[in-house]
């Protein structure tokens, strides 16, 4: 379970989240929505460990422990996932390298044996015939030459592979086709499960119609201003923001 | 503190092969004149005209002047203050194994050298019916304390032997190759090291002759104050092929030592010659303190129509080094290629890259360069690519990539391009990258530590060149690229 408490975060002299308050159940999916600039990479960021923000105030728990207190590769290993809204490439490194480095560095964290080339390829394979991926993604080198959509795809396929316990979607759906939309949301719903929670950050309501989240939040200059059931999310792909900012001032 | 400021935080060299073995030594006194060259040619019981051929390359050597064109920087080297001659005592060249000292012995298998003849470079006790075998000869400061496999390659012609031995036993072959690629007066290293060379590794594969296992020469500077001198020579006749591989490392210490080596390589029609180094002198500590000079002057030359002679560095260690392998193609349609890494930590600072000098019709080279800078080094790409005018039809591609650790660090590249054949083409490609924040956030988000991912956006970089290494080297190349950028991470 997710606990954050007046979670505050600032880059440089910029404060950018200013107390947010939310609690994410085990077995939950919680959609955080809002303006452009209202501070949902940077709660993705923060729970993720990047270093370019400093934590002015606040905590957050993850299935008991003090999250902000670890390192991004301990967060992982705590099982912690997000998906990048812009994927970095990495040029010469393969991808099923990368991948299996990633997957046994958690499993080594976890006290698991670490698999084998063929081992990994076995695992590799069915997930992405599961996820309907060309092979070749896997003998590719990480998002090079990746197409918007082949990126997103990637990071699901991570995802799947890497099975977090909390997994953070930063705008996962934007720029993709309904069908890539379908293989993200799906990807997410595979993983579902009592001891499973996502964060989703969307700007569209369509991904939430694949993707049923439990709660939806509302996030305006760095506070959730909002909380409701789906039907929050319809409601503000009806009406936008305004209503609700205005509501909220 | 950002991610790559932290990298850089705490720059601790990890040099693992810093040991010192205490043996007892022949050592000539301090300093270079004729008597201490005619001492040399003594201990190697040498013929008189290779005397002569020293004592010539000494007179030269005084009149020239060290150069100072390459973006290196030292305190003038006192080549009075230097040990030119330093050997295990006893025997300078033992027949068997059983007679090489057993505190020698130690010390190889220390460092992973196999002088057995079974195992490989990488340590790993193979399977000898499945793995490839290797033959090694190792130079322990001054001379080859051993070289394995001779009399397996010897039944297919192959002569593989400690140079100073070819020089009594294969006088023939030694006079008609040595200086023909590297003449004496080449340069001021290429000078000194005809003067005073003291061991190194010659290779002739006969006509025809595929040469069934790797080859590979294994150097170690022991010795305090003393300056190595290695002088290689590779012959591959017609058809013939080979791959050689040198290795070399030395103890910690404050002071600089000296390595001016020189390596010429022949190919006559159709043959090709593999030459890959990986290199990991010790590089100084964090400060800049001790660490070996490395001088060093190579070059090949495809004699025959259809030779091919190709290049593979992977450069980690030394505090300077100042190296440019490089391929005369004189033969129609023959091929150069030099691929490199070349990683700078610390205060290291490397000058290299190569030369490609056209001259036979058809001929073509290919030059990839891959600098890695980290901690406040200098890493400079230097190549020269020449087309004479009958060299018709050349073709060369450069492809130079620099990537950047940190800010304190710089990357240079320095082409120069001649051609004189209109038909020519020639291609030069050169970028510069830093290790993004964002990379690493990436990768460690992912689950790698900090360590794991600069390792592995490293080895994508480096890819291209690692694939030219045979295989085993290659998994012992990624290892020495952890090693070497270890202190810089983390």
């Amino acid at each position: 379970m997710l606990d954050i408490r007046g979670l505050a975060a600032s880059i440089g002299d910029k404060s950018i989240l200013r107390g947010i308050d939310l609690v994410v159940p085990d077995g939950e999916v919680h959609a955080i929505m809002g303006p452009n600039g209202s501070g949902k990479s940077t709660l993705g960021y923060v729970l993720s460990g990047r270093e370019d923000y400093t934590v002015t105030g606040g905590s957050v728990t993850f299935n008991g422990i003090d999250l902000l207190g670890l390192e991004p590769e301990a967060r992982a290993a705590a099982g912690v996932f997000l998906a990048f809204q812009a994927p970095i490439e990495l040029p010469g490194v393969n991808n099923a390298n990368f991948l299996r480095t990633a997957l046994n560095a958690i499993r080594r964290a976890h006290g698991e044996s670490e698999l084998d080339a063929m081992q990994f390829l076995k695992v590799a394979r069915a997930e992405t015939k599961r996820l309907s991926m060309p092979d070749d993604m896997l003998k590719r080198n990480v998002n090079v030459g990746f197409s918007g959509g082949e990126k997103k795809r990637n990071e699901v396929l991570q995802m799947a592979l890497l099975r977090p316990k909390l997994a953070i979607l930063d705008e996962t759906d934007s720029g993709l086709d309904i069908d890539a939309l379908k293989i993200v949301a799906d990807g997410v719903n595979a993983l579902r499960s009592p001891t499973f929670s996502a964060l989703v950050i969307t700007h569209h309501q369509r991904l939430l119609d694949h993707l049923v989240p439990n709660r939806v939040h509302v996030l305006a200059h760095g506070r959730i201003i909002r909380s409701g059931g789906p039907e929050l999310a319809r409601e503000l792909e009806k009406t936008g923001y305004a209503g609700v900012l205005a509501e909220a001032a | 503190m950002s991610a790559t400021a932290e990298i850089l935080d705490s720059v601790q060299s990890s040099y693992k092969w810093g040991f010192e073995t205490d043996i007892e030594m022949d050592l000539a006194p301090k300093g270079l004149n004729e008597d201490i060259i005619r001492l040399i040619s003594a201990r190697k019981e040498e013929p008189l005209w290779m005397l002569e051929y020293r004592l010539k390359a000494f007179a030269a050597w005084l009149k020239m002047e060290e150069p100072d064109w390459a973006r290196v920087d030292h305190p003038p080297i006192d080549y009075q203050d230097l040990h030119y001659y330093a050997a295990p005592k006893k025997k300078a060249g033992p027949k068997s194994l059983d007679e090489v000292d057993p505190e020698l012995l130690k010390m190889y298998e220390k460092l992973g050298i196999p002088l057995k003849e079974r195992a490989i470079l990488a340590g790993v006790e193979p399977d000898p019916d499945e793995r490839p075998q290797i033959a090694v000869d190792a130079v322990f400061d001054s001379v080859s304390v051993a070289t394995t496999f001779r009399e397996t390659l010897s039944k297919v012609g192959v002569i593989f032997c400690p140079i100073s031995e070819a020089v009594r036993d294969h006088p023939d072959l030694v006079r008609e190759y040595l200086g023909s690629v590297v003449p004496v007066a080449d340069n001021y290293f290429s000078a000194l090291n005809a003067a005073v060379f003291t061991d190194g590794s010659f290779v002739y594969i006969p006509k025809g002759v595929r040469c069934p296992m790797e080859l590979s020469t294994y150097f170690r500077i022991n010795a305090r104050n003393t300056g190595q001198f290695e002088r290689t020579l590779i012959i591959a006749e017609a058809g013939a092929h080979v791959s050689y591989l040198e290795g070399c490392t030395a103890p910690q210490r404050d002071e600089n030592q000296l390595h001016a080596a020189v390596v010429e390589l022949i190919a006559m029609d159709d043959a090709t010659i593999k030459y890959s180094t990986v290199q990991n002198w010790y590089p100084g500590d964090a400060d800049g303190k001790g660490g070996i000079y490395n001088f060093v002057t190579k070059r090949g030359a495809c004699r025959g129509d259809r030779s091919k002679i190709s290049w593979t560095q992977v450069e980690t260690g030394s505090a300077i080094t100042w190296k440019y392998p490089s391929c005369v193609l004189i033969g129609e349609d023959s091929v150069g290629e030099f691929y490199s890494v070349a990683v700078t930590t610390n205060h290291q600072q490397a000058d290299t890259g190569t030369k490609m000098i056209h001259v036979g019709k058809g001929s073509s080279s290919t030059i990839v360069s891959k600098g890695i800078s980290a901690g406040k080094s200098n890493n400079t790409y230097r190549g020269l690519v020449r087309i004479l005018p009958s060299a018709a039809g050349a073709r060369n591609h450069t492809q130079c990539d620099s990537l950047l650790i940190g800010d304190e660090c710089g990357a240079h590249t320095v082409p120069y391009i001649e051609s004189r054949n209109r038909t020519a083409k020639v291609e030069h490609e050169a970028t510069t990258s830093k290790i993004a924040e964002d990379q690493l956030f990436y990768c460690r988000q992912r689950g790698l530590s900090e360590e794991d991912a600069v390792n592995l956006i490293v080895n994508g970089f480096c890819k291209e060149v690692l694939k030219e290494l045979p295989m085993e080297f290659a998994v012992e190349a990624q290892k020495l690229l952890a090693v070497s950028l270890e202190g810089s991470v983390g």
